[in-house]
């Protein structure tokens, strides 16, 4: 191939010697370079310690918050006795109803050592009282419900799943060893050991827990049933009416500022206070919404109506921005065009400025919503940090106005508990709340690819 | 200035479509176009030259009233369309655009089909009944631009889509697709390459036939190619107007003989 080539190509002529060669630098070359080189390595440098800290974060919550999906859960054959559950036999609701927690909790306990004789599983160490005490609170709840929901159950002996308590959900995760329950008056080394024989068994088993994702939050005693049903419902309501409310407000507002309004004093002072106010720290917007929405309006406290009020103040600023700025990316040729046609100014906006602007202005309140949704400060004022057992209704029966928390208030209140069965919940919290977070970005990445013009 | 010696001649040979008296222009305090007259006649193609900055856009750009759009602008003196004041109060601008049409420096199609956009002038000025109707004005006008040949089978593509040349012409059906007696062309073909650039002045000779054209260039030989009528600006005054041979061959003033011959410029 060489040969070939060389062959055709004719020699170089003989020229003069050059002056100053260009196979050798300058010293001033050689510092513009190594500054170059140096600039380069600055900016790796950055970017390793932002992404080491990144990477450090996820790590952290991701250890900590996994977990949290899973429970410890027993499973069981219970035999439902229709004289203890149903004393006068009639299977009339209200009767039946008077039987308590306290009945169902005693029936379960009973069973449970049954089970354990049956499976010849080693009790020795381990009182009843203390055997009972494994069994969570929410356990019995949960039986006693589904038995009144379906009385035919009765009398029949069915494989029932329920949870245990914290300590041993924490034995099971970790978060309590041997040495701490030497410490701990709640629970002892030999009901751990009795947990390990039971984990052997197959009776006690961490399994993937859907209640961390629908149940409501729960007591203090009983974190192995709370769950972040009402701060996702909360936090949907929220964003669907700041969404509904920000997109018309922020989209004419920019419009008027961009297109119609006059070039003064007025409208100088309009930009600088939309500018001034997307830096005004969110807790300001709280003070702001107790005083106008809950003290003034008087709308209910911790309702995601006011909440999203408070969040569509916050998130005005920013959307309005958003959207000039994708307003002004249209290019002025595209309004001369259809101004020269005759198109009145109304219609230039409506017909050309508005559609080639709206994936920028998708994008813009996407990304608003999406900082809304992980705000946290203005909510804690407006009260809805409050315990909220009871889901809202239906978003078209006034479910805005029930009393509700958000996602990450719900983190914030859950790292504020004692127990540290809470804490693996709030970082089980975050995740949830950076997976839609990511999903909102994501969203508003792929309009912005799909969308995007070139003139 | 001897104007109206030319003028006068000018109207015993054809009917005149606009005329204007005295028209100044002002950019806030800049004083951009000084007492402009000139009388444009029907079914001619008018040459506007000079060198950049002059004020030719400007003074195009005030016959349909685009400077309305320039907050800073403003017009002063007496411009008429068949006898009509362009700027009396009772006008509507929009009314008025889709008579004089416009056709842009750098072509400037919307990012929408190609049918859409030479149907948008019919669609918002109601000038179709039915879709039969705005079918026949879109192949008209672009049949019109010398276009329906290469683009019939593509209606439904984007008007992006198009070569420079293309896009151009897709711009002047779209123009021609309002029915305007008048077009103005400012600098259409500086963005094109001396191919397209062929195309559209061969396109411009045949729409004089049905529109007056006023096109404002900087090529002189353009000018020279395809107009009867020349006007030369300088400075923001119409130094010389009229019939182009005379103007690139004998012209009376000494500022527009050093232009054609590149002394200013
Ligand atoms: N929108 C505007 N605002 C301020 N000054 C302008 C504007 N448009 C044009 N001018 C000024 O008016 C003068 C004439 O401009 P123009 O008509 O565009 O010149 P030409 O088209 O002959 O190159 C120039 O000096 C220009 O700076
Ligand atoms: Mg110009």
């Amino acid at each position: 191939m060489t040969d070939a080539t060389s062959a055709n190509v004719p020699a170089q002529p003989e020229t003069s010697a050059p002056a100053s060669s260009l196979l050798l630098q300058t010293d001033r070359m050689k510092r513009r370079n190594a500054a170059e080189s140096r600039f380069k390595a600055y900016g790796i440098v950055a970017i390793c310690v932002s992404l080491s800290v990144l990477f450090i974060m996820l790590w952290t919550i991701f250890s900590d918050g996994v977990s949290a999906f899973r429970q410890a859960t027993f499973s069981f054959d219970v035999t439902l006795d229709a004289a203890r559950l149903d004393p006068n036999g009639n299977r009339q609701r209200d009767e039946m109803m008077r039987v308590t927690t306290i009945g169902y909790t005693g029936l379960l306990n009973d069973n449970l050592i049954v089970y354990l004789n049956a499976r010849a599983i080693s009790t020795e160490g381990v009182t009843e009282r203390e055997i009972a005490a494994f069994i969570s609170r929410d356990t019995p709840a949960r039986l006693r419900h589904m038995v009144i929901e379906d009385p035919s159950l009765l009398g029949q002996t069915i494989r029932f799943e329920g949870f245990a308590t914290g300590r041993i959900d924490g034995y099971l995760k970790g978060r309590v060893t041997r040495d701490s329950a030497e410490r701990d008056t709640n629970i002892s080394v030999a009901q751990l050991d009795l947990a390990d024989r039971m984990v052997d068994d197959g009776l006690l088993s961490l399994k993937f827990n859907w209640g961390f994702l629908t149940n409501p939050d729960a007591s203090d005693q009983r974190p192995e049933a709370s769950g972040l049903g009402v701060a996702m419902i909360g936090s949907a309501y929220m964003m669907l009416l700041v969404a509904i409310m920000v997109l018309p407000l922020g989209v004419s507002a920019s419009i008027y500022l961009e297109e119609f309004a006059p070039k003064n004093r007025w409208t100088d002072l309009i930009e600088v206070n939309i500018s001034n106010l997307a830096a005004v720290p969110s807790i300001v917007y709280g003070i702001l919404g107790l005083a106008i929405f809950i003290n003034f309006a008087q709308f209910p406290q911790s309702s995601p109506l006011v909440g999203a009020l408070v969040l569509t103040l916050m998130t005005l600023p920013t959307i309005i921005i958003a959207t000039r700025a994708a307003i002004r990316a249209v290019p002025p040729s595209i309004r001369d065009a259809a101004m020269g046609v005759g198109a009145s100014k109304m219609q230039v906006v409506f017909h050309h400025v508005l559609p080639l602007a709206a994936p920028g202005i998708l994008t813009g309140t996407i990304l608003g919503l999406a900082s809304a949704l992980g705000e946290t400060a203005p909510l804690l004022l407006i009260g809805m940090v409050a315990f909220v057992a009871n889901y809202p209704s239906g978003p078209l029966d006034g479910g805005v106005l029930d009393p509700a928390t958000a996602l990450p208030v719900q983190v914030y209140s859950w790292a504020s508990r004692a127990d540290p069965a809470f804490i693996e919940r709030s970082a089980g919290a975050i995740i949830v709340l950076l997976a839609f977070l990511l999903i909102m970005n994501i969203l508003a990445i792929v309009l912005r690819r799909r969308f995007e013009r070139r003139w | 200035m001897d104007d109206q010696l030319i003028v006068e001649r000018a109207v015993s040979a054809q009917d005149i479509k606009i005329t204007a008296r005295g028209v100044q222009v002002y950019y806030g305090d800049k004083h951009a176009l000084k007492d402009v007259n000139v009388d444009i006649l029907t079914n001619t193609v008018t040459a506007f030259i000079g060198p950049s900055g002059c004020g030719k856009s400007t003074f195009l750009r005030c016959l349909n009233r685009m400077n309305d759009t320039v907050a800073i602008a403003r017009v002063e003196g007496d411009i008429r369309i068949d006898g009509e004041d362009i700027y009396d109060k009772r006008v509507d601008p929009v009314q008025l655009r889709a008579k004089v049409g416009m056709v842009f420096q750098k072509p400037n199609p919307f990012p929408k089909s190609i049918y859409d956009n030479v149907a948008y002038g019919p669609k918002i000025h109601g000038l179709a009944r039915g879709k039969a109707e705005l079918d026949e004005i879109v192949e008209q006008s672009l049949r019109k631009a010398a276009l329906w040949d290469e683009v019939k089978d593509r209606l439904k593509e984007s008007g992006t889509g198009l070569s420079g040349g293309q896009q151009q012409r897709l711009c002047i059906a779209r123009a021609i697709a309002t029915g305007p007696e008048v077009l103005l062309m400012d600098e259409p073909c500086s963005a094109l390459d001396p191919i397209a650039t062929a195309q559209v002045e061969e396109l411009i000779d045949e729409l004089h036939e049905k529109f007056s054209v006023v096109i404002v260039t900087h090529s002189m030989q353009q000018a020279a190619r395809v107009s009867q009528k020349t006007a030369f600006f300088h400075l923001g005054s119409l130094v010389e107007y009229g019939n182009t041979s005379k103007i690139f061959t004998n012209p009376d003033d000494p500022r527009t003989e050093s232009y054609i011959t590149g002394r200013i410029g």
